[in-house]
């Protein structure tokens, strides 16, 4: 008979305490579920879950604010990094991050996100890249790969009418007040690994007061792109990753220089 | 009771710091006041123009059609006011660049040479003080002492070393107003 | 405090950093740019958060982010970039949060010109965005109310936690006028219950415009409607002179208003029994006294810078009571007081019988008649 010893079992995995009690109402094999449960998990890690404020854009993110159990705010589309500035200043020593899509990004919010960077207003951006637009039933958005079809490109995205995706972490590591911009992907633990420190990286730049900080995360959209959870993860490595190399675009040295404790 | 005065001219020529000295001394007089500029494109270097109304109890528009007194530092601002000054009002006009005549024979109207007036005094930034000399001479809308209180007590105090050429401006301003209009009568 | 003369812009500015505005985000747009920069030079100085931001769309969103963390906080604009900040403002209004907005008309439709219009009551008064919200709007006459109604505003605003509106014009914006400042208020300890604050040992807040089930929308609605009801019960502010006996009675906002005064007193002078009544709230509306007002004048005469916006709010106030007629300028162009005059010894001279007459049809062809070859 297999016993299990519960009095001296190790937890390994947990719900995060920045969770609420929720389930989420992300698709089976979207990746959203993932990019919340790293930001988190830091948050619990860095002790700011109680002084954190969190500001939900407009996509299928749209309801990240009942999942994170920590004071929110509901921005209207595209423009979270505006309304994260509003309370950033006024509220300096808070974590504020926003947590945006890219049709929200970098489509409609495109200024917002510009000039929030070029202030280098000192909030932490959580960018989710899954090349489509989600909530509105899988239309393209301006990071869908060229020949990608959706809903609005029936034939495939065709560069010479549609033009070509938007490389937002390389945009906005050309701005001078940016302290951190990076791109990672969320298709396989060791990845999902990698995005998790850069969450915390991007957080601890804001906690010293280093400015602008933003993680692209690549994701799975498998729903809207029309395949299994499993063959999504693969499209993130065999397509999406040439098209949006992963890695870190800007690094000062005042982050590359941050000594952390291990999350 | 009130009286509407437009300055126009060019930009540079003082048109809307000698509008705020007449408000100013309004103000510390006890009257209501409204100073309003034409603002916006005019502004860069083309026509100035402002208007105040000082009255004895609270003033209604800001802008008024027939302005009881004028003062046209240069042709284009005597071109556009002179048919508009109310009848029985006055007209002040720099002679040193307007060599126009006014038609008009309802309105009082003082020529004053305020460029060379002013070039005279040491300062041709003065052309505005001598043109609002001859209009408190011409209409009386305020006293002279409380306008030059009103530049004293407004005018940043290091900017006072000017004050005695401004008060001199005013006069000759002033003295010229009325002689013209002791030789009209 | 002794009186300064101030310029409208300048007055508004100190008059809401001396309320205890927190925060300021605009753009620059004429003819308010004045009061972004009095705000860019003091907000600093007092250690208060000040963004010059990238559009009037993100202004405003800067706006709503405070708005949330209930410290007190304003943006202002003229026409154009008030249109742009309609989608905010209705986010604002959905998600009850209080603002303060500075309005500075000028001409329009369209990037129209810099001169004072009154173009924008119907998207202040009448809501601008999408949905049933309603925002409180105050309209001065002069740089001190100017100043009074914007700390007024302030306090409005958190009162019902609401959007409130200082809609002024141009020719106030840039007019000069001796006026009192109030003396500077210390800022408010503490937020209020509702406020994203991101403070530990409490349950989390949430502060959102978004109600999927229709139903709690509706609810929503019901509470903004309910609160709408305290509005008008409460602030409805307005101004009467020379009406005790007026057979006419003139109706004019701001600095038609001023303009109406002028005429109505050469009027009077001509013997011509004339009052005038302005709203000072053109939002909550003064219905009640309007209506009564009709029933006791032969003829009610509207003037406005605009097609006759407010019109049509004074014509469902009086009810049939009275004709109502009506003069405006357009575009930019401020009315002067002899053609307003000129329009009183019209409607002394020759009331309107039909209380449905033609009066925009009828107006129209006096204005073009009266501009000659303009």
């Amino acid at each position: 008979m297999l016993t299990t010893d519960i009095q001296n079992a190790k937890v390994v995995y947990e719900r995060p305490e920045g969770f609420t009690d929720l389930t989420t109402h992300y698709c089976p094999g979207c990746t959203h579920g993932t990019a919340h449960r790293l930001v988190a998990e830091t948050l619990d890690e860095m002790g700011l879950r109680e002084h954190s404020i969190g500001v939900a854009s407009v996509g299928c993110s749209v309801f990240s604010y009942n999942y994170f159990d920590m004071d929110f705010v509901q921005a209207a589309h595209g423009r979270a990094p505006a309304m994260a500035t509003g309370i950033k200043r006024v509220f300096p020593d808070r974590a504020v991050f926003t947590y945006q899509g890219d049709g929200d990004l970098a489509s409609i919010g495109m200024a917002e996100i510009m000039h929030a960077a070029g202030r280098g207003e000192n909030i932490t951006v959580i960018f989710i890249n899954n090349a489509i637009y989600g909530m509105t039933g899988g239309q393209m958005a301006p990071t869908t790969l060229p020949g990608m079809k959706t809903t609005s490109s029936p034939n495939g995205r065709d560069v010479e009418t549609q033009g070509y995706p938007l490389r937002m972490a390389e945009i906005l590591a050309t701005l001078d007040a940016v302290s951190y911009s990076v791109r990672r992907s969320l298709h396989d633990p060791a990845n999902i690994r990698k995005a998790k420190k850069a969450i915390r990286t991007a957080f601890e730049a804001q906690r010293r007061g280093l400015g602008f900080s933003m993680v692209e995360l690549l994701s799975s959209c498998p729903t809207n792109w029309g395949m299994t959870p499993l063959d999504s993860l693969a499209f993130i490595e065999q397509k999406m990753v040439p098209a949006f190399p992963l890695g870190d675009y800007k690094v000062v040295d005042a982050v590359k220089s941050m000594k952390m404790k291990e999350g | 009771m009130q009286t509407e005065i437009i300055i126009a001219g060019f930009g540079g020529q003082g048109v809307l710091f000698a509008g705020q000295v007449l408000a100013y001394a309004a103000m510390d007089g006890g009257l209501h006041v409204t100073w309003i500029p034409s603002y916006g494109p005019e502004m860069r270097g083309g026509t100035a123009n402002c208007t105040v109304i000082i009255g004895d109890e609270e003033i209604g528009a800001p802008l008024v059609k027939h302005p009881k007194a004028v003062i046209a530092l240069n042709l284009p601002s005597l071109d556009k006011y002179e048919p508009l000054v109310a009848e029985g009002g006055a007209l002040l006009v720099n002679s040193s660049l307007i060599d126009h005549q006014v038609a008009r024979a309802d309105v009082r109207v003082v020529y004053v040479p305020a460029n060379e007036i002013a070039e005279r005094l040491g300062d041709k930034r003065l052309t505005n003080m001598v043109m609002v000399g001859a209009l408190l001479a011409a209409t009386g809308a305020l006293d002279m002492q409380v306008v030059k209180s009103a530049l004293k007590a407004h005018l940043p105090a290091k900017h006072h070393k000017l004050l005695p050429a401004n008060y001199d401006a005013l006069d000759e301003g002033a003295q010229i107003a009325r002689e013209a209009l002791a030789q009209a009568v | 405090m002794a009186k300064e003369l101030l310029k409208g812009n300048n007055a508004m500015a100190e008059a809401a950093i001396r309320a205890g505005c927190e925060a300021y985000f605009g753009y620059p747009i004429t003819p308010q740019t004045e009061l972004l920069e009095h705000m860019a030079a003091r907000m600093p100085e007092l250690g208060r958060a000040f963004v010059q931001a990238e559009s009037e769309v993100a202004a405003i969103n800067m706006v709503y982010g405070t708005a949330c963390t209930g410290k007190r906080v304003m943006t202002s604009s003229s026409s154009p970039g008030v249109s742009l900040m309609t989608e905010g403002l209705s986010y604002i209004a959905g998600t009850e949060v209080p603002m303060v907005l500075i309005d500075v008309m000028r001409g329009g439709p369209g990037l129209g010109n810099i001169a004072p219009a009154q173009g924008d009551y119907n998207q202040m008064v009448r809501g601008g965005g999408h949905g049933d919200y309603k925002s409180i709007v105050l309209a001065p006459a002069s740089v001190q109310e100017a100043i009074d109604l914007t700390v007024l505003a302030f306090d409005l605003a958190e009162k019902y936690r609401a959007i409130a509106v200082v809609l002024a014009d141009g020719s106030l914006g840039q007019m000069m006028e001796p006026a009192e400042l109030p003396e500077m208020q210390p800022l408010r300890k503490g937020t209020p219950d509702w406020a994203i604050t991101g403070e530990p040992g409490r349950p989390r807040r949430l502060l959102t415009s978004i109600y999927l089930q229709p139903e709690a929308e509706e609810t929503t609605n019901i509470r903004l409607q309910r609160r709408w009801l305290d509005v008008e019960a409460n602030e409805v502010r307005y101004q009467e002179t020379y009406l005790d006996d007026a057979d006419i009675a003139l109706v004019a906002f701001g600095t038609a208003g001023r303009v109406a005064l002028s005429a109505v007193r050469q009027a009077r002078a001509e013997g011509i029994k004339v009052g005038l009544f302005r709203p000072i709230s053109l939002s909550p509306f003064p219905v009640a006294q309007i209506r009564q007002l009709a029933s006791r004048v032969r003829s009610l005469l509207v003037v406005e810078m605009n097609a006759g916006q407010m019109l049509d709010d004074v014509k469902l106030a009086a009810q049939g009571a009275c004709p109502v007629e009506f003069y405006g300028r357009m575009g930019g162009v401020v009315p002067l007081p002899d053609e307003v005059l000129a329009e009183i010894l019209r409607v002394s001279t020759h009331p309107t019988a039909d209380l449905n007459g033609h009066t925009r049809a009828a107006w129209l062809d006096r204005l073009e008649a009266g501009r000659g070859g303009n």
